[in-house]
């Protein structure tokens, strides 16, 4: 099944007591593609990724990811089906080093047969290699995660994110914290996972979400508000009242 | 392991395996208990120095492993339609079924790891399966603690209430207060701690041991990254069971007794206490903070009985203030690979303050 859309949501609506977080919403993610999620605080961003992975649960709609229902799988079957997550705070495992960290994410490695292993094998190490190229951390291997500067982290986490081999890769605020030079970095990162993934992206930061070229949707009151390019979306008169003296956001501070 | 470890581990063995040549007959009987329960102390290492999970409980799946084989010494060398002792003060008239099966050796020895590994397994299965964590986790397992002491000592028939099961008749045929099965015994136990040390060391290297720690430091994450946790938690606490009732069992053999009084909430704290002092991430931690414990212990309270609960407190308001990572942490500290480390391996550290 290659063709078709990667992940559908439809109609959902995530309610914390009366207050609906996600209402009614609807979204399609084609295969291999960037997609950007923009919106103000509140607007629903989080708790979006938060219902696709299982961590809260929608009271309507549904989520289907490659013609198979997720909505109510949980959490660890959503990975094993094909969708991974980076969150907004760092979440590595401190005390372990930059390679076992990648190492645990590495789906060969869930099982009981991978449990009792003391070392990686050949395939695992060969995969392993790769993301340390791919995220820049080849020097940093031997590094416990904790020690690692915060642009380093927030690559790492997307290492592990590539690393379980889901095909679908949500990155909540990647840039976040970065500096200029280290966003352009990240923003190319993620232009290449492409190739083997598609990239669902939240982020706050124009410059980076200019340097994706990829499509755009703003959310709003957990609403879909509009779609399009960063370009289209800037212009629409909507989304500048929803910014509403915010609006220099939307700007790129580096133009 | 480094060669330098590794040799500072044989010697260490070499030292112990040497103990019944230079040791009292006294000494030696409290080393061998000492080291039987520091079994048990590497299993709180797997779970609550790796896996972060705290077991207030511990003493449970060591009194079990103990009473699996008292029952069997208890039964062993009684006549065919004989009851052990106090069934018959408790006007018992035949043996309970669930007595039966523990007149065979075997069947006792394997009860002794099996049993508590099973318990332990269901216990952590219906907790972890609950998500219940933390400290409610912990809360649960001293419940568990209180209520099979209380169990035991009510059910006087079928335990020895109280008292606990006592005045042991043969295994395999040997008297175990003989003096050359004491020596036996006491091999015996180093066996079964090296066994175990071995077990540890290697799951403290495998895949497992890496997904134990990452639970620990961020147990959400993992399951994001795809893996059901609670399967692999649950596994540690029935090894931690299986650990504590080897320990248990040799305890029970080399002393002569196991009673409620092993297996209730203040043993399973003091059970912790050891693992602190040493260090609740290190097995060598563990096993040396179990030694200098019970022979602190030892000491302390034959000089002056009253003190000791005393000095155990403070014992464990230092650990947790001023060595948070215990002896082992100390020793870790020495010989952690940083920089200066890598450039003067072989640089002794200057000895004392």
């Amino acid at each position: 099944m290659t063709n078709g859309p990667l992940l559908q949501v439809e109609h959902l609506t995530v309610s914390f007591d009366d207050f609906k977080a996600i209402d009614d919403l609807s979204l399609t993610l084609e295969p291999q593609s960037v997609r950007v999620l923009i919106g103000p605080n509140g607007a629903g961003k989080s708790t979006l990724l938060d219902a696709i992975i299982g961590r809260v649960r929608p009271s309507a709609g549904r989520i289907v990811l490659r013609g198979t229902d997720i909505t109510r799988m949980p959490a660890h079957r959503i990975v094993r089906a094909g969708i991974c997550r980076k969150f907004q705070t760092p979440g590595l495992l401190d005390s372990l080093t930059v390679y076992e960290n990648l190492a645990l994410a590495d789906a060969r490695g869930r099982g009981w047969r991978a449990a009792l292993r003391t070392r990686p094998t050949r395939d695992q190490q060969v995969r392993t290699e790769q993301i340390l190229q791919l995220t820049g951390l080849t020097a940093e291997r031997h590094r416990p995660a904790g020690r690692l500067a915060h642009g380093q982290k927030q690559w790492l986490e997307i290492g592990m994110v590539v690393a379980s081999d889901a095909e679908l890769l949500l990155l909540d605020e990647p840039a976040a914290g970065m500096s200029h030079g280290e966003r352009e970095q990240t923003a190319d990162l993620v232009q290449r996972l492409t190739t083997r993934h598609s990239v669902l992206v939240i982020d706050h930061d124009m410059a980076f979400v200019e340097r994706l070229r990829a499509p755009v949707s703003v959310l709003h009151m957990g609403r879909l508000l509009k779609e399009g390019t960063l370009q289209e979306v800037r212009q629409d008169p909507q989304v500048r009242a929803v910014y509403l003296g915010r609006a220099d956001e939307l700007e790129c501070d580096c133009a | 392991m480094p060669r330098r470890e590794f040799l500072v581990h044989l010697l260490v063995l070499g030292v112990l395996a040497l103990g019944p040549w230079w040791l009292s007959p006294y000494n030696l009987s409290l080393l061998g208990r000492f080291l039987a329960m520091s079994i048990l102390a590497l299993g709180l290492t797997v779970v609550w120095g790796w896996g972060g999970f705290l077991s207030l409980g511990q003493g449970v799946f060591f009194g079990l492993g103990g009473y699996a084989l008292a029952m069997n010494l208890k039964l062993a060398g009684l006549a065919p339609g004989d009851l052990p002792d106090f069934m018959v003060w408790s006007g018992l008239d035949h043996l309970p079924w669930w007595w039966a099966p523990f007149r065979h050796p075997v069947v006792a020895l394997a009860a002794v790891v099996l049993v508590p590994a099973a318990v332990a397994g269901l216990f952590a299965w219906l907790v972890f399966h609950r998500r219940v964590r933390g400290v409610y986790f912990a809360l649960l397992t001293q419940a568990f603690a209180l209520a099979l002491a209380t169990l035991l000592i009510s059910q006087q028939a079928y335990t020895g209430g109280f008292n606990g099961l006592t005045d042991y008749g043969p295994l395999f045929g040997v008297h175990l207060t003989d003096a050359s099965a004491q020596t036996t015994l006491y091999a015996v136990t180093l066996g079964a701690l090296c066994a175990c040390y071995g077990l540890a060391t290697w799951l403290s290297r495998s895949h497992f041991g890496r997904l134990l720690v990452a639970i620990r430091d961020g147990e959400n994450r993992v399951r994001c990254l795809g893996y059901d946790t609670v399967p692999y938690k649950v596994a540690a606490f029935a090894l931690a069971g299986a650990f504590a009732g080897v320990a248990g069992a040799l305890f029970a053999a080399q002393v002569g007794v196991i009673s409620p009084a092993m297996v209730g909430v203040v043993p399973s704290i003091e059970m912790l206490i050891w693992v602190a002092v040493g260090g609740r991430e290190s097995l060598a931690g563990a096993v040396l903070g179990c030694l200098l414990v019970n022979f602190g212990k030892d000491w302390v309270s034959s000089a002056m009985p009253s003190v000791w609960l005393f000095v155990m407190g403070g014992l464990f308001i230092v650990v947790v203030t001023v060595l948070p990572q215990g002896i082992g942490g100390l020793l870790a500290r020495r010989s952690a690979p940083g920089p200066a480390a890598d450039a003067a391996p072989m640089t002794p550290e200057p000895a004392g303050p």
